[in-house]
């Protein structure tokens, strides 16, 4: 043991051919820094709702919904951008759904839902996997800004009160059962629970 | 005979001018301006929040809207209003379900989902606003007039 940390002590302070190994390593370092503030600069730049709405398929249908929503105008003038709701401010789960979205390039370039009735046609295909999402993570992004905790009841009209009191707060409802489409028009909803 | 009518066609030009002089009158009044400038919109009315049912206006009035319906949509996909009202959703959101009428076609038979020509809930219903009304209602519903007619025996 105690020979090989000398042994490893040797080849580090010993000069390598052209380089110190300390040099090597700083070097490493600097690099290292450089390419982790690449990878996260990347990751910011396809944060971006100007990133998602670069794609005609995003632009020409989701994004021409959203406008008229309350999300995208309202009277504080507070909008959420679409990373906002389909990307999770976590950097392991934004890693994560990074790696599923993949499969939209591909859906890109297999233009998948390159025209209007292409689009609609997916719509429910799509819409699904959205809210199965929500579902899984008990509407982790309405969350982020919606904070259950500090919702006022009382400043809130009274269905509201009444179905967040009964429903939200015992925790067997989570915001997507009862907000779906407040950002988007809605797919062919029958079959879907709650809306038959 | 000819000259008289060469007359007329000779004046219609001025008959047209003078008509639309008078219409432009009338639009202008109508639109609170001239007919060449683009007045301001009015601004839009609160819809009324409270939850509170109102009273009839009229017989057969259907109920008015008691909440905001701002941005619910009804279309070939979905119905808003249903994903509450409806039969099977009524216990779990505590809305009034829609009238069992509703279910029924125009023959009189019942069917299982809301009739088509019910589907479009705000072509009968409407949400209300906070608002003087343009022309007082005098409607006084059937309860008021047996009520005053025993009041003056
Ligand atoms: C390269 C073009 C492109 C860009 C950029 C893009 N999208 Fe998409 N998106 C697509 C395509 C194509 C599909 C359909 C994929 C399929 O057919 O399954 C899609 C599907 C989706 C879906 C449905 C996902 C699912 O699981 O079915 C969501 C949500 C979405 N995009 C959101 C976004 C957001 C948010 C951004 C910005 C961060 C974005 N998109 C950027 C092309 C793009
Ligand atoms: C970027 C922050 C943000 C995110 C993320 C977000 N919201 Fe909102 N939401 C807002 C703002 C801002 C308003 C408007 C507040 C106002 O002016 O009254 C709003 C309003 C609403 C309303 C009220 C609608 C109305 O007509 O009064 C509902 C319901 C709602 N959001 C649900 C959701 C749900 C469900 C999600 C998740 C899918 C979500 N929000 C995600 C910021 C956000
Ligand atoms: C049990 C069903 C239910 C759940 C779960 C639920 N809501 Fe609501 N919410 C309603 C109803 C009903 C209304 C009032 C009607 C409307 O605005 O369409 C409402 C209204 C709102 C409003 C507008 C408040 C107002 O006074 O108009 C916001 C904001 C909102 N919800 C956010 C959320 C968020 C965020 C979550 C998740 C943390 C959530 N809701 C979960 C049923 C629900
Ligand atoms: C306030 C939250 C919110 C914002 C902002 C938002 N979305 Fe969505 N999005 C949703 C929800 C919730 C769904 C699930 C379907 C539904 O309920 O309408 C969805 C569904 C989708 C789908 C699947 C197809 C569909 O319509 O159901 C795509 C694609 C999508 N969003 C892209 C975008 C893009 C691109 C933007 C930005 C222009 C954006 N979204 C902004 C909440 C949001």
């Amino acid at each position: 043991m105690l020979n090989k940390i000398k042994e490893l002590w040797q080849t580090i302070s010993s000069p390598s051919r052209y380089f110190s190994l300390g040099i090597l390593i700083i070097a490493g370092f600097v690099a290292g820094v450089i390419f982790w503030g690449g990878f996260n600069t990347v990751l910011e730049a396809t944060n971006t709702e100007t990133f998602c709405i670069s794609c005609h398929e995003m632009e020409a249908n989701v994004y021409q919904e959203l406008k008229s929503t309350i999300h995208y105008s309202n009277r504080s003038g507070v909008r959420a951008t679409c990373p906002d709701c389909h990307v999770p401010h976590d950097w392991t789960d934004k890693i994560a759904r990074k790696m599923q979205a993949s499969k939209e390039v591909w859906g890109k370039i297999f233009k998948t839902i390159s025209t209007r009735e292409k689009f609609l046609a997916k719509r429910k295909e799509l819409a699904q996997h959205e809210w199965d999402r929500f579902k899984a993570n008990d509407s982790l992004e309405c969350r982020n800004c919606h904070d259950f905790q500090y919702m006022d009841f009382t400043r809130q009209g009274k269905r509201a009160e009444a179905a967040h009191s009964r429903g939200l707060a015992q925790g067997e409802k989570t915001c997507i059962d009862c907000h779906k489409g407040i950002a988007h028009e809605l797919p062919d909803m029958a079959g879907v629970e709650g809306w038959q | 005979m000819m000259k008289r009518l060469f007359l007329i066609v000779l004046l219609m030009p001025f008959l047209v001018v003078v008509e639309q002089a008078l219409a432009e009158q009338n639009i202008a009044t109508l639109r609170s301006a001239e007919i060449s400038v683009e007045p301001d919109a009015p601004r839009m009315g609160n819809e009324e929040n409270k939850d509170m049912k109102r009273k009839r206006n009229y017989p057969m009035q259907p109920p008015t809207i008691p909440h905001k319906t701002a941005n619910y949509r009804i279309d070939l996909n979905s119905n808003k209003c249903l994903s509450c009202h409806s039969r099977r959703q009524v216990d779990e959101s505590q809305a009034p379900m829609v009238s069992v009428t509703h279910y029924m076609d125009r023959d009189g038979n019942f069917l299982a989902e809301v009739s088509p020509r019910r589907y479009f809930c705000n072509q009968c219903h409407v949400p209300q606003g906070e608002l003087k009304p343009l022309v007082e209602n005098t409607f006084e519903d059937i309860d008021t007039i047996l009520d005053n007619k025993k009041k003056k025996q």
